[in-house]
């Protein structure tokens, strides 16, 4: 597979799992206003993910369809692969046990995912970078949402302080991942396509120590990262969330919808 | 005194005579406001718990399109609940008091999200039918009289026709497509039609509160009225997706040129209402645990934000 469509579907797997999750939650949050909020992060990153797999059809080889030679579409990436051909980081697959999970599962994520996007904004690829724009306007919003919720709960009521501080630190294992990069990675790097982790990392670090300190929460101490999402190697869970994902797309084959 | 509430009495009347806006401050009969509260609440809780029945298939729509489509339209049902809470709001009973109704049985919404949606099929029969449906209540209520009503009506009517279109372009594809789409679609549309028909609710002779609220400019057209226009208009959407009606004693007046139904099961209807339907329960009870698992977020915002006040208090000391 050639990296750079590795590397498209890493970044649309990330998307496309992360708000299968904040599906989940829609009509069980604590406030309607933050179904509203959760279901707006849902969509964008669906709208990520979209753009992410189109790309990947064009840079994917063509396949013989019953109209000819065509493109992958984005739903083949999304319904018709298997859970191990699936990239995204672990973090975003992890299922949000209660509302302080949710939100630290999409802060952690989000606080990687602005500067990461803002990198982007500068890649050689035009169409990543294109996408990047877009996504980084998104993206600055939901930080702006998950930070405000984690001050919020962190110093709020010693129960919320509670549930937020267990929240990150069940969740911390899943952050090392993000900053990993294999062959595939500095191929691109070198060539300006893809955002080098090493520099991402010391922003997202910045914005969680800055975060958790204004809600006083404490930042976890770096213990062993699990890791295994990039090379297909995904959580107990994912299966099911791949599952229900699917059924209905793999109960009709080559319908339209 | 006396004098006065005649005086304002005949105002609120001219008010009314005219075809003109109540706002919030001005003066209304009891009544007036109790049947506004009730309405708008009715309808916000509505939407709320509309959201259920489509949010069950978010996690399994069957394409990214249709998921994007589905999320943003649950969004808007959010969104809706919002503003029409907020219009509540501004006849003086707040939202909170609002949900513990709900919460507690005490307001209904509207019986159509009691069914549950069996599979993706139900997604498009929601929209073209009970989308369609709840326009054709609700674009009078855009000159409904009381002014905030009446303009939360005018946003929300522009995103019901495209939850509507939506909901018909789900039908005509299921219909187009494999035989077994078409069977999903017949389907969903035998379960959907006796309940999409009864949502504009009893036949007027038996409605308590059909009079009054004419007189007062809330309601404008009678549940007959709109019955019938939502069957003339629906039927040939129908015969156009190649699905059949599942009412067998159905005609064509051609004197009137309306279509006219078969033996609505009112006793069925009345059931729903009382808490009978296939999923109240269920659909209570989601909504009830969402609230109840969400009191110690809410408790942790209200701290937060007592706090920030106190800092900032002690900052101007």
């Amino acid at each position: 597979m050639p990296p750079l469509l590795t590397y498209t579907l890493r970044q649309g797997d990330r998307a496309l799992v992360l708000a299968q999750r904040l599906l989940e939650t829609i009509t069980h949050a604590p406030e309607i206003e933050e179904d509203m909020a959760l279901s707006n992060l849902a969509l964008d990153l669906i709208g990520q993910a979209r753009a992410l797999y189109t790309y990947a059809g064009e840079i994917d080889e063509p396949f013989e369809g019953p109209d000819g030679t065509t493109n992958h579409d984005e739903d083949h990436y999304a319904y018709w692969r298997e859970q191990h051909e699936f990239c995204n980081p672990l973090l975003v697959e992890q299922p949000g046990e209660g509302f302080a999970q949710v939100i630290a599962r999409q802060f952690l994520h989000d606080a990687y995912a602005l500067p990461y996007w803002q990198a982007m904004t500068s890649s050689t690829d035009t169409t990543l970078a294109a996408l990047a724009a877009k996504s980084v306007k998104e993206t600055a919003y939901h930080l702006r949402h998950g930070r405000s919720w984690v001050v919020r709960l962190g110093d709020g009521t010693s129960e919320s302080h509670d549930r937020m501080q267990s929240a990150v630190d069940h969740l911390w294992r899943f952050t090392g991942e993000l900053f990993e990069h294999d062959e595939v990675e500095d191929q691109l790097i070198v060539v300006g396509i893809a955002a080098d982790p090493t520099e991402i990392q010391a922003t997202w670090l910045a914005t969680v120590t800055d975060t958790l300190h204004e809600a006083t929460l404490a930042l976890p101490d770096d213990g062993v990262m699990q890791t295994g999402g990039r090379s297909g190697r995904h959580t107990e869970s994912f299966s099911r969330l791949i599952g229900e994902l699917q059924v209905l797309a793999r109960a009709h084959p080559g319908a339209s919808w | 005194m006396a004098a006065d509430s005649d005086a304002l009495q005949a105002r609120f009347d001219r008010l009314i005579d005219a075809d003109e806006r109540i706002e919030p401050r001005d003066w209304m009969p009891d009544e007036y406001r109790k049947t506004l509260v009730r309405q708008i609440a009715q309808h916000a809780h509505s939407e709320i718990i509309g959201m259920q029945p489509e949010g069950n298939w978010l996690t399994r729509a069957p394409s990214l399109r249709r998921k994007a489509i589905l999320t943003a339209k649950v969004q808007d049902e959010a969104g809706h609940g919002l503003y029409l809470y907020g219009a509540a709001e501004t006849l003086g009973t707040p939202r909170e008091e609002l949900l513990d109704r709900l919460h507690t049985g005490r307001q209904k919404y509207s019986s159509i999200f009691n069914y549950p949606t069996l599979t993706w099929a139900d997604v498009g029969a929601i929209g073209w039918l009970v989308d369609g449906a709840a326009i054709m209540n609700q674009v009078p209520l855009c000159r409904c009289s009381f002014g905030p009503y009446a303009r939360a009506m005018i946003r929300i009517c522009k995103e019901e026709s495209f939850h509507q279109r939506q909901g018909f372009q789900i039908m005509l594809t299921l219909a187009k497509g494999t035989p077994e789409q078409k069977t999903l679609a017949q389907d969903a549309l035998d379960r959907w039609w006796w309940p999409s028909i009864m949502m504009f609710g009893p036949p007027d002779a038996e409605s308590v509160h059909g009079d009054q609220n004419m007189r007062w400019g809330i309601k404008r057209f009678g549940n007959d009225e709109l019955r019938q226009k939502f069957i003339d208009a629906t039927v040939p959407q129908a015969d156009l997706l190649g699905l059949v009606i599942p009412d067998p004693d159905m005609y064509l007046d051609e004197e009137s040129g309306h279509y006219v139904h078969g033996t609505i099961d009112w006793d069925h209807f009345w059931d729903v209402v009382k808490g009978d339907g296939p999923c109240n329960r269920e659909r209570l009870a989601t909504r009830v645990g969402a609230h109840d698992d969400g009191t110690w977020v809410r408790e942790a915002a209200t701290a937060y934000a007592d706090k920030q006040a106190q800092r900032a208090a002690e900052a101007a000391a």
